[in-house]
């Protein structure tokens, strides 16, 4: 049986002075995912180790993290596929570790909260379902896919120096609304990703974009909202396009 | 100590629709999660929620009565009549709010929420977001309570996330609370509430094959069970046809209701040799497809005895797309199969669990105070086989009745009864020696029973179930349940502590595989998705009523309750 050797960044803010990496061999096999050489090492080797997972399979969110050089979730990214023996894992950035590659994940839903992430339709619901055209219902397609697993987040290197910036996956979820047929409170959530910490702080550096697991064009959608916002407030004449 | 009129256990579509419910009402409650809501199983349901809207041409005569009586059917008249109908009639109402509140529903071509074949109708009546529905419903009832939390105009909500209800506070036969173990500081307290639902999903880590989430295990239906709660119809477990090769994870059934065909490994689509599926073919109901597979796969003509094919290459690029994105995307991260180019290797695994907590049709349960809804309650809607789409559904029709009837629970005045303050205190007080104790065991590692419970259950309560592999399964079950006595963690204290809490989801998955598998070796009959191959057929005379299993210390005692047959004769179940 092969093995690879996992070197994880360890930290427990309530003992721990400061990080360190600690190594665990790990035997693998065929189809064997990241997520499973954690279990592995929390079953077999370490107890204390501690990282969320809930799905097992690239839906939920929950287990995004830095493996190898990049943002990934450990659940779908098979070790084969890291064609390397050694394997690195440590806890996405600009949130605060709880314990090893368990984040304080609070600062990333306050500002999911900030742009009222819901529905505010402009009329009162019709007796059956609201109509959507198939043409309408497209501008949602793939936008809808994020799983607010906070690998874009933890990329963006604008968090680096402004705390209190909203981040790409609030900003996609305001353009979500954005750009559903349903919603009319495209002043409201313009407001509220208006300002310095918002929209214009996205230096349009893709690295979101790289790393989402769910493949979303997010620099794009946070660029078509920027444009949005400069033809709504300051230039009617690109409206529409 | 916290105090809220209702807590609500569980932060999945159940749970959080009782949340609205109960907020809308004025009535002061808290979602208690183990994992942030969006983290909840619901999340990963595929493929659709039945209603009958009638906007597919080839439906628009639908209506609850026909989604009502393909359910029963469905179920193999095991299910409550009456409570079927329910679903049915609040269906079209449930699933309009939904898109109301904002659910991308797909489309047909005039607009309207589009429909899609699923198995047990002859007609479109699923309603889906390409097959990504759960993910869509779930994020909007999220979004929802987003927004309710912070209204001024509406009672007080609360979430909780990455805290574990541990146990409940019953004193008298009365529900006055629940232990709430804080993951994240390690703390341990009371939440007092005049009425507690729990929403806490399905018990599919039992099972080594399992679509399920890491999450689902047996826990949230063994508090209650431990605290006096009987648990119904547990033998009753749903094999989904196709599931991924090696995961396990769901290729959803919408794979086979958009065209998709099931292949052995001579190319022939072998559903058309069974009598039970030779018509409807692929879609035909989970258990009938499930059980043809297992038998395709144990005659020889599978992949490596283990898998057969889902083929959608005729279906074409553009509707595989549009349609099902979702399991093209996992096929191809999970086995490197693109199902555009090649079949998807697929296997029966276990899906969903159609028995769980006893309520009846307002989802209370025996215990004043204390309720249920969703998958690990049982009303029972789904009988002995659950329909496809009818699983989200449940839980937001019936999620949305026991708020209702919860609010009025706690608006009428409760229990009436007023709970001695020392009961909380000593309940606490109980808890925190029973986790501590934890800590002071033998040497036997909980990953090692958990992999034999698991490979048990694989094994001796399959597809297909007899009496001699069923008691060997209970033989070992029993000493595994021993054996966890003597379990030791590696890992110390309360706070942020996975060997302690994957230790306490053990025990619950031990319990309720003993009352899934007991449960299972006392039906002598074959109905929907329990077949006995030494029992092969129905057995309506002596086997047409509930299972209900009691706690006891050494095993379950088991009870019987009748069902409600009160709209439509049982008859033989043909498709």
């Amino acid at each position: 049986m092969s093995e690879v050797t996992f070197k994880i960044l360890r930290y427990d803010p309530k003992t721990d002075k400061k990080p360190h990496v600690e190594q665990f061999k790990v035997p693998t096999k065929s189809g064997m995912t990241v997520l499973d050489g954690l279990y592995y090492i929390q079953e077999h080797l370490d107890g204390s180790l501690a990282f969320r997972s809930s799905c097992r399979a690239g839906v939920c969110g929950s287990c995004a993290m830095h493996i190898n050089g990049t943002y990934r979730l450990a659940c779908e990214t098979q070790i084969s596929a890291l064609n390397s023996a050694t394997i690195k894992v440590r806890p996405m950035a600009h949130l605060p570790v709880m314990k090893d590659l368990f984040v304080d994940m609070d600062p990333f839903w306050e500002k999911f909260k900030h742009i009222k992430p819901y529905l505010i339709p402009g009329d009162e619901p019709a007796e059956k379902e609201r109509l959507q055209t198939t043409d309408e219902r497209a501008h949602l397609d793939r936008i809808i896919d994020c799983i607010l697993c906070g690998a874009c987040f933890a990329s963006c290197t604008v968090n680096n120096y402004d705390e209190e910036y909203l981040g790409p996956a609030a900003l996609l979820k305001a353009q979500r609304f954005f750009s559903d047929s349903r919603d009319a409170a495209i002043e409201e959530r313009m407001d509220l990703v208006d300002g310095e910490h918002g929209v214009w702080r996205c230096h349009t550096i893709f690295n979101c974009q790289e790393v989402c697991p769910k493949e979303i064009d997010i620099t794009g959608s946070i660029a078509v909202l920027k444009r949005n916002m400069v033809a709504n407030r300051w230039s009617p004449s690109l409206k529409k396009q | 100590m916290r105090y809220h009129q209702v807590v609500v256990v569980g932060g999945g579509l159940a749970g959080l629709r009782a949340a609205l419910e109960l907020n809308k009402r004025n009535v002061k409650v808290a979602v208690v999660s183990k994992v942030h809501p969006l983290r909840s199983h619901s999340v990963e349901a595929q493929g659709g929620i039945n209603a009958s809207l009638g906007n597919h041409p080839r439906g628009s005569h639908d209506s609850p009565e026909l989604h009502a009586f393909d359910t029963v059917k469905g179920s193999d008249y095991l299910a409550d009549q009456k409570a079927a109908l329910r679903l049915t009639e609040d269906a079209p109402k449930r699933v309009r709010e939904m898109e109301h509140w904002g659910v991308p529903f797909s489309r047909t071509p005039d607009g309207k929420i589009a429909q899609r074949p699923f198995g047990g109708a002859g007609f479109p009546r699923t309603c889906f977001a390409s097959d990504k529905t759960g993910h869509v419903l779930l994020h909007t009832l999220f979004e929802q309570c987003v927004k309710y939390e912070q209204a001024s105009e509406r009672g007080e909500m609360v979430i909780y996330d990455e805290q574990i209800v541990t146990g409940l506070v019953v004193d008298e036969g009365v529900c006055h609370g629940v232990i709430v173990w804080n993951f994240q500081t390690g703390e341990i307290d009371v939440i007092k509430s005049e009425a507690v639902i729990f929403a806490t999903g399905g018990a599919g880590r039992i099972f080594g094959k399992t679509t399920n989430a890491l999450v689902s295990t047996g826990l949230g239906m063994a508090i209650p069970y431990w605290g006096g709660v009987p648990i119904k119809d547990f033998e009753f477990v749903q094999f989904h046809p196709t599931t991924l090769f090696g995961t396990n994870i769901l290729m959803t059934e919408g794979a086979r209701g958009e065209g998709g065909f099931l292949l052995n490994n001579e190319g022939e689509r072998f559903l058309a040799n069974y009598d039970d599926s030779s018509k409807a073919m692929e879609v035909a109901p989970r258990d009938i497809v499930a059980r043809n597979m297992t038998r395709e796969i144990d005659e020889g003509r599978g992949f490596e005895d283990e898998y057969l094919h889902l083929d959608l290459r005729h279906l074409g690029r553009e509707k595989i797309l549009e349609r099902l994105p979702g399991i093209r995307d996992l096929a191809m991260k999970f086995v490197h199969v693109d199902p555009i180019e090649a079949p998807i290797p697929v296997q029966p695994g276990m899906h969903y669990t159609m028995g769980g907590i006893d309520t009846d049709e307002t989802g209370a349960s025996r215990v004043p105070g204390f309720y249920a809804a969703g998958e690990c309650g049982c009303v029972s809607v789904h009988g002995a086989n659950r329909l496809g789409g009818n699983s989200m559904l449940e839980t937001i029709v019936y999620g949305a009745i026991a708020g209702d009837s919860a609010a009025q629970f706690v608006l009428d005045g409760g229990s009436g009864k007023v709970p001695d303050e020392k009961i909380f205190d000593d309940a606490k007080n109980r808890e925190l020696a029973r986790l501590e104790g934890m800590f002071n065991g033998g040497n036997e590692n909980p990953a090692d029973i958990k992999d034999e419970l698991e490979s048990t259950m694989n094994r001796k309560c399959w597809v297909f179930r007899e009496e001699n592999t069923l008691q060997e399964g209970i033989e070992k079950i029993e000493e595994l349940r021993e054996r966890y006595k003597n379990i030791t963690l590696n890992s110390s204290g309360l706070r942020l502590n996975f060997d302690l809490l994957w230790a306490l989801e053990l025990g619950g998955n031990l319990t309720m595989a003993e009352v899934m598998i007991k449960g299972a070796a006392r039906r002598k009959e074959s109905r929907g998705s329990q077949f006995r191959t030494d029992y092969p057929t129905r057995d309506d005379a002596k086997w047409l009523e509930h299972t209900l299993a009691y706690y006891a210390q050494d095993g379950p005692r088991f009870e019987a309750s009748d069902v409600d047959l009160s709209i439509w004769e049982p008859k033989e179940r043909k498709y």
